[in-house]
């Protein structure tokens, strides 16, 4: 127990061998899976891609990587944007700050499928909060959002961007705290304005930490499940249908094991390229010997 | 002077403005719901949709008495706080050497704990079901708190890691210099030193717990150990939702969080930072 290396390997243990077991294991049962046609139906074969082939010629399964690409694409760009004018409000020094941090942060605290119930109730076509805002007292002209594609992709954009602007918000944060306070000063005796200061100094010190923002939120993003769960089940018209629901979909509800892993695995690899690049981008961060 | 001074009540006020809006869009849904959950039956059926609530608590006692919704919030309670106690414990033994120790394939480990914090629950939630079914884990509280101790262990390792780092060598140079071996300086040293840190992990893990949603839909189907965000997310009334009970219920499922990041903001900014931005 003395040898520090010894001692390194036996209390590393216990937390690899669980990780090992339900994070490691389960990935490569579920690529074994996606090879196989395993339905309770039929006893289970081999059919090599098979279920690839037939992702990549399911209508369904294009309108649903179609939907995740533009609900990622749109959401992350939102909370990026919005998180960045969050963290210069926060930043700033006034009376209250700490209360104002703490409002920011109970959307990223609420659970997800209360957050959910809260947008669908905000956008109900009766009682919602958002025809009160919209309409006021014509109840007649009050809409049902969730009932027409169009409104629904909004809806749960919508609700992604409140729920997680917040994170991208202390992530940019973050990087704020870290510009030293001399660059300001050198920017204003050199007479730079607030604008030439914000895109001269603020912006280019940022991009590491938007950067990391950026790649956390993407990698969420795809894994979006519970607001679609709650707010929509894909509906209408598997308008709403994302990756992750898709193959939650194929693997539960219709037992196709083979085919709901083979989405699984599709969704596995995207989020894993993301997740290559934060690892590189954090690494020489974290990683480095120390001292 | 006075466009100067102009200027700047102008500033101020814009100033202002905005930390409204910001304020209004991060309360806003929830104020919304807080309300709903305080009418009464009755109003809860006007249309046009009335602003201001009549704080009976009928949705309250309903929420409680009729939907199994305390043993909900029993079973969420017990969840969270025993996958907090582990993932924290094996967090801290794993962190520890990954900080502060000479391990073998330190940047492979630390490398594979972050990517493995990031996999989609869909790729891994076969597999987890299969073996817990085959350990007739499913519908138990172990089979909830064990996958949850794996996915939050990167989360508790990378955040408790990256605190071990910043606490000076010397500290525990010198606890080994009067013989201490490196566990005794973990207990006696590293660990009163970040009981911070620890505590921080520790909320994050809480959080994340008392929030999943994916594993708990899969794994329980018995009302008797379902979670709130299942219980929420499979409130009876198909066809009717029942809004006023949905919203009390909401309203029980998010006050211990609103309360803990109202008290406990600057902890869990730091924690959600750590290791993400230097600094």
């Amino acid at each position: 127990m003395d040898d520090p290396r010894r001692l390194g390997q036996v209390l590393l243990l216990p937390a690899l061998l669980l990780i090992g077991l339900l994070l490691l294991l389960p990935i490569a049962s579920t690529v074994i899976t996606s090879l196989h046609i395993d339905t309770p139906f039929a006893p289970k074969r081999f059919v090599g891609l098979q279920n690839y082939a037939q992702l990549r010629d399911d209508p369904v399964a294009r309108g649903t990587i179609e939907f995740t690409i533009l609900f990622v694409t749109v959401s992350v760009a939102l909370e990026i944007l919005l998180g960045l004018i969050f963290a210069l409000f926060i930043h700033h020094r006034f009376r209250g700050r700490g209360l104002v941090r703490a409002s920011v942060l109970v959307p990223w605290a609420i659970p997800t499928v209360v957050a959910a119930v809260m947008w669908k109730y905000m956008l109900n076509d009766q009682y919602g909060f958002i025809n009160l805002l919209l309409h006021g007292g014509h109840i007649e002209s009050y809409r049902a959002y969730l009932a027409d594609p169009g409104g629904a992709r909004f809806a749960i954009i919508l609700a992604d961007v409140w729920k997680t602007s917040s994170f991208a918000a202390l992530l940019i944060l973050a990087g704020l705290q870290a510009i030293p306070d001399e660059l300001y000063e050198a920017a204003r005796v050199d007479g730079a304005g607030p604008i030439r200061t914000f895109f001269f100094i603020t912006l280019p010190l940022l991009r590491p930490a938007i950067l990391v923002a950026l790649l956390f939120r993407i990698m969420d993003a795809f894994r979006v499940f519970d607001l679609v769960y709650v707010m929509t089940q894909g509906a209408p018209g598997g308008a709403t249908q994302v990756l992750q629901f898709f193959g939650y979909q194929k693997m539960f509800p219709e037992q196709q094991f083979g085919y709901g892993s083979a989405v699984s695995v599709v969704v596995f690899i995207i989020v894993a390229i993301f997740s290559l690049l934060t690892v590189r981008l954090l690494g020489s961060r974290i990683f480095e010997e120390s001292s | 002077m006075m466009p100067a001074l102009c200027n700047r009540i102008l500033r101020r006020s814009g100033f202002v403005l905005g930390l409204v809006i910001l304020l209004l869009f991060s309360l806003g849904p929830f104020l919304w719901i807080l309300v709903t959950s305080l009418k009464s039956p009755a109003q809860i059926a006007a249309r046009p949709p009335e602003l201001w609530p009549a704080f009976d608590f009928t949705f309250f006692r309903t929420v409680f008495a009729q939907h199994s919704f305390a043993r909900y919030a029993l079973n969420s309670l017990v969840v969270a706080t025993c996958t907090t106690a582990a993932a924290i414990t094996l967090g801290t033994l794993a962190a520890y050497p990954l900080a502060r120790l000479r391990v073998r394939f330190r940047r492979t480990l630390l490398a594979l704990v972050l990517m493995a914090s990031m996999f989609p629950q869909v790729a891994i939630v076969g597999g987890i079901y299969r073996m817990l079914s085959a350990a007739g884990l499913l519908n138990t509280y172990p089979g909830l708190i064990l996958p949850y101790t794996a996915l939050t262990l990167p989360l508790a390792i990378w955040i408790l890691v990256s605190f071990f780092r910043e606490i000076p060598p010397e500290l525990e140079e010198a606890a080994l210099v009067d013989g201490c071996g490196p566990l005794a300086a973990l207990g006696r040293i590293i660990l009163p030193v970040s009981a911070p840190a620890v505590f921080t992990a520790a909320i994050l893990v809480f959080i994340y717990a008392w929030n999943e949603f994916f594993f708990a839909l899969l794994i329980t189907t018995d009302p008797a150990v379902q979670t709130l965000p299942v219980g929420i997310a499979k409130f009876p009334g198909e066809y009717e939702i029942p809004w006023g009970d949905l919203a009390a219920a909401a309203v029980v499922a998010t006050a211990p969080l609103v309360a803990m990041v109202l008290g406990l903001q600057r902890r869990i900014i730091r924690g959600l930072t750590a290791g993400a931005v230097k600094g």
